[in-house]
């Protein structure tokens, strides 16, 4: 390999680096000294999130096993910036006495996840995107299971793991299918020789299967709300946003790049499949209490909304999935970084104890109300414009009922939204969450959410580099 | 910097230095200085308006500016105004103006209040501003959001209950409004080439006729709940009796303008072709909104109740006469449009005023207030006297100018629906009056209500600038007629085309 490779390699390679230092440094430190390690891990990361945005060049290894092109490198940024903020917003809870022994693990197993993400991300064949996919959830059930002494968390990792191996096996089998009807695992062979034969169908099914799993789609998204309520707050962020934008962009590849010539076929399929996840989402959502199961339901409507990108089908729809993504990140960020700043303050985690919030804490208040305006899209912030142009899409497709289905939906996914902002604004309490200042790195996280969700949409600029990077279905 | 865009600039700045402010005494004016300029540069745009068509500047839009903000999409941030939006523009800023006034002893949350009410009037400027479709459904949503929490948090009765179905079935009405601005913008360039959300572009072009068919609907309907068409009404009545006294005016007299302003700026001008093909459904539905809101405030005890039906039955009026389609009507329905929303927001200001002193709105606990506050008394019987439209204020001047116009259709089903809506001037002066009889003349029900105070200095202030306004159009209408004729021109040559095809 030569430094070239070396360099268009850098996000893996950085991060990989950025682990290992993590654990020898963590090695070094005496008992009492281990908080260090967090500034230390942030800075390092920070330094990893700014370098990513170097200039890179495109360019493919391992003989077309990994790929990368500034799409690829996108995409990574923006996962990176997401997990920036996670980080920032974790630390508060890391520095608790039960947490001290664990910290260093925290960071490490995080960073693999998101090392397989990037993996995924410049796959260029079935085998490097399979391992790319195992890498990043293996870890991710061990986060789940941080908290191993709560029964809750405990039962989260094993769900999380029980439930991706047998989605994994889905995927794999479908994988298994495409091999043997093709004959190669490389994206740009399957994608040449991909027709409709039913084996192939079948191949596809089970492979959209597997994916779907991994997103949380409607009908594979029943895993979600009991894992995303058993794990600390921080690692149920990092499941609905990250490893779920993740799996978005991956899955938006391959669609357009490896299954182009059965488009017709996936368009049905993504179509019902937007439909059901977005009303069950939201139906679902409509009941909830605790904060943690009430965002974890809406991330699976906001999955639904997501999949109208998808079916478009052509460069306005990946651009709009990726911009979206991307104030997805933020708004969702904002919105539990202040369910995980009052937990850590006072341990309460249900809309009820939010009541009367406004009186008491207005600046947390005021940005969960902007994240939740964020994600339901209401203007003027970044939301509106995120799903506007998802709805964009769709309707450049010509699939004019799926946007109004969605729009209606989106009018749905407000009245639960709304309730937050009732709880916090309107509803009365004896006992509301006494004032509380959270700690500098958490205020900083909750500082760039609110920047993103105001700026992001005015920036017209924005989303013509993602729109210049982005491709269509190749025909 | 562009005129127009001061028109969202200065909302904003208002609500930057409000945020600075410590008390109540201090938000309010804050307040009031902002919206003071704001009434300022409206009358200041009026004038620039009027000047530059005198001068011989007959451009469709004036002022315009253009920046592109989303290059791909080709969305732009585009302002313009033609003689009607400058009317509505001079509208807002009047209600907004007075809507301060009546607010200024809101104790509760005084800052966030005036923030919201502040930002809401900013989502009206600019709706009325845009000329990019993209902006305009921004700044629609932008107008419709901060409800919930000015219904919710300062409203009475059963105000979260209101606040959330208002919020909810609007924005089941954008819902509908987004499909059909997508879909006008994805067949902006039938001949292929750049698509645009521009209505004057879109206006030049024409949109083919299967597609108008079908996304016709989705833009009239989604406009039209906000303009309060029946059967979409619901939210209406229950909005505005929970909504606190500056809210009810705003959204009475400003907010449901925004519906009929786009029912025909947006669905009829873009969509012409379905337009005239449909037009006999959304006529029988808007007769009905007419006539069954003005009977609908007879049976009301309730004063907010009485005036929310009256709206029905009036922005009813409005979506009647845009789909008459003819110059007389249509001009009678941007009057009706401005008329409206004077008087009702002069109602509702009353009726906070009159339930700030008696603690109750049923009409039926009170009476003979003539004799202890005749000023809100008096100025209540000439906002009455406007609905019912009596010579000399502004309704009469709609309400003459719409059934002038809508009786020009010789065949029978306008002439039969005409009739139908004509009779509601009648029901009008019915419900009108027997609240006037009960609640302002014959016995003083209540020995508390003698030593009731009358207005204050405030509250004249903010009656008196809607009275004067109200009497202005009254007394001299082809002033704002002749602003509003001249722009109606190229409206009515694209939607009435060559003639109306009905069924009958």
């Amino acid at each position: 390999m030569t430094i070239n490779d070396f360099l268009m390699m850098r996000h893996e390679l950085l991060l990989t680096t950025i682990a290992l230092i993590v654990l020898m440094v963590d090695l070094g430190l005496k008992p009492g000294k281990k908080k260090s390690i967090i500034p230390f891990t942030i800075v390092l990361f920070a330094l990893h999130t700014i370098a990513g945005f170097l200039p890179a060049q495109a360019g493919e290894l391992f003989g077309g096993m990994y790929r990368t092109g500034s799409l690829q490198i996108m995409m990574k940024n923006v996962l990176n910036i997401g997990v920036l903020i996670i980080l920032l917003q974790s630390a508060s809870w890391l520095r608790k006495p039960e947490n001290l022994e664990k910290i260093s693990e925290y960071f490490i197993l995080m960073f693999s996840t998101l090392i397989g993400m990037n993996f995924m991300i410049s796959s260029g064949d079935f085998l490097m995107f399979y391992l790319g996919l195992e890498l990043a959830t293996i870890p991710m059930a061990a986060l789940s299971a941080f908290v191993h002494h709560q029964t809750k968390s405990a039962e989260a990792g094993i769900k999380l793991l029980l439930s991706s191996a047998l989605s994994s096996g889905i995927l794999l089998f479908g994988l298994s299918l495409i091999y043997g009807s093709v004959g190669s695992v490389y994206f740009n062979d399957v994608a040449a020789s991909y027709s409709y034969t039913p084996m192939q169908i079948l191949a596809f099914i089970f492979f959209f299967a597997g994916m779907s799993f991994k997103i949380s789609l409607v009908p594979f998204h029943l895993w979600t709300a009991d894992v995303y309520e058993g794990s600390p707050v921080n690692v149920t962020s990092y499941f609905s946003v990250i490893s779920k934008g993740a799996a978005s962009f991956i899955f938006i590849t391959i669609l357009f790049v490896v299954f182009n010539s059965i488009a017709f076929i996936w368009k049905d399929l993504v179509y019902v499949i937007a439909v059901l996840t977005m009303t069950i989402g939201n139906l679902f959502a409509l009941r909830q209490k605790n904060m943690k199961r009430f965002l974890a339901f809406s991330s699976i409507a906001q999955a639904g909304f997501i999949l109208l990108g998808i079916i478009a089908g052509n460069k306005t729809g990946m651009t709009s999935v990726i911009y979206f993504v991307l104030i997805y990140i933020f708004s969702n960020l904002g919105a539990f970084g202040v369910v995980s700043a009052i937990f850590n303050a006072t341990g309460k985690e249900n809309m009820d104890d939010y009541d009367g919030l406004y009186h008491t804490n207005p600046k947390l208040s005021l940005l969960m109300m902007l994240s939740v305006f964020s994600l339901a899209g209401i203007p003027p912030v970044a939301g509106f414009f995120g799903k506007f142009f998802l709805f964009t899409s769709a309707a450049s497709a010509g699939y004019y009922w799926l946007v109004f289905i969605a729009v209606l939906n989106a009018t749905i996914s407000l009245y639960y939204y709304l309730l937050v902002v009732k709880a916090m604004f309107i509803n009365k309490n004896e006992q509301p969450i006494a004032y509380f200042k959270s700690d500098l790195t958490t205020r900083i996280a909750l500082m760039i959410c609110t920047l993103g969700i105001f700026f992001i949409g005015f920036w017209g600029q924005l989303y013509e580099i993602i729109n210049s990077i982005s491709i269509g279905i190749l025909n | 910097m562009n005129i127009l865009s001061l028109f969202v600039l200065i909302p904003i700045l208002t609500i930057i230095a409000v945020t600075f402010t410590r008390s109540l005494k201090q938000t309010r004016v804050v307040s009031a200085v902002g919206m003071g300029i704001q009434l300022i540069m409206a009358a200041l745009l009026i004038f620039m308006y009027l000047a530059e068509r005198r001068s011989g500047n007959m451009a469709e839009m004036l002022f315009t500016y253009d920046a592109l903000w989303f290059p791909t999409l080709n969305i732009h941030y585009s302002v313009g105004v033609d003689g009607i939006s400058v009317a509505m523009i001079g509208l807002t800023a009047i209600v907004v103006f007075a809507g301060i006034f009546a607010s200024w002893t809101v104790e509760f949350l005084s800052r966030e209040f005036f923030i919201s009410l502040i930002l809401l009037s900013s989502g009206v400027f600019g709706f009325f501003i845009s000329l990019d479709l993209f902006t305009m459904f921004l700044f629609y949503e932008l107008a419709v959001i901060p409800m919930y929490l000015l219904i919710g948090l300062w409203g009475s009765g059963p105000k979260e209950y209101s606040a959330m179905k208002l919020t909810l079935m609007l924005m089941a009405g954008s819902a509908l409004l987004l499909v059909g601005l997508l879909g006008i913008y994805f067949n902006s360039a039938p001949g292929g080439g750049q698509l645009t959300f521009n209505i004057t572009e879109i206006a030049k072009i024409q949109i083919p006729i299967e597609m108008q068919r079908f996304l016709f609907p989705f833009a009239f309907i989604g406009f039209g709940i906000l303009g309060a068409l029946f059967p979409f009404h619901t939210w209406s009545p229950d909005g505005h009796a929970s909504a606190p006294t500056a809210v009810s005016m705003l959204h009475a007299g400003v907010l449901m303008k925004l519906g009929g302003y786009g029912a025909f700026r947006v669905a009829m001008y873009l969509m012409p072709d379905a337009a005239r093909e449909q037009a006999w459904i959304f006529i029988i539905l808007t007769s009905i909104s007419v006539v069954y809101g003005a009977f609908g405030a007879i049976v009301q005890k309730d004063l907010k109740y009485i005036n929310a039906y009256s709206s029905v039955s009036h922005c009813g009026l409005v979506l009647f006469a845009v789909l008459m389609m003819n110059q007389t009507a249509m001009n009678g329905a941007v009057i009706q449009m401005i008329s409206h929303g004077l008087m009702t927001a002069l109602f509702f200001a009353l009726i906070g005023m009159i339930y700030g002193r008696t603690h109750t709105r049923m009409i039926n606990e009170m009476g003979g207030l003539m004799k202890v506050i005749p000023f809100l008394g008096v100025v209540y019987v000439i906002a009455g006297l406007a609905s019912l439209g009596l010579p000399g204020l502004s309704g009469f001047v709609a309400e003459m100018t719409i059934f002038v116009g809508s009786f020009q259709h010789t065949d029978v089903f306008h002439r039969v629906v005409t009739i139908m809506a004509t009779s509601s001037i009648v029901i009008t002066a019915v419900y009108i009056l027997r609240v006037v009889g009960i609640l302002l003349l014959g016995p003083i029900k209540n020995d508390h209500y003698l030593h009731l105070k009358d207005a204050v200095w405030y509250e004249r202030l903010s009656t008196i600038t809607l009275v004067l306004a109200i009497a202005a159009i009254g007394i001299a209408p082809l002033w704002l007629s002749d602003m509003i004729n001249g722009s109606l021109v190229p409206l009515v040559q694209k939607i009435a085309g060559n003639g109306i095809a009905g069924i009958f």
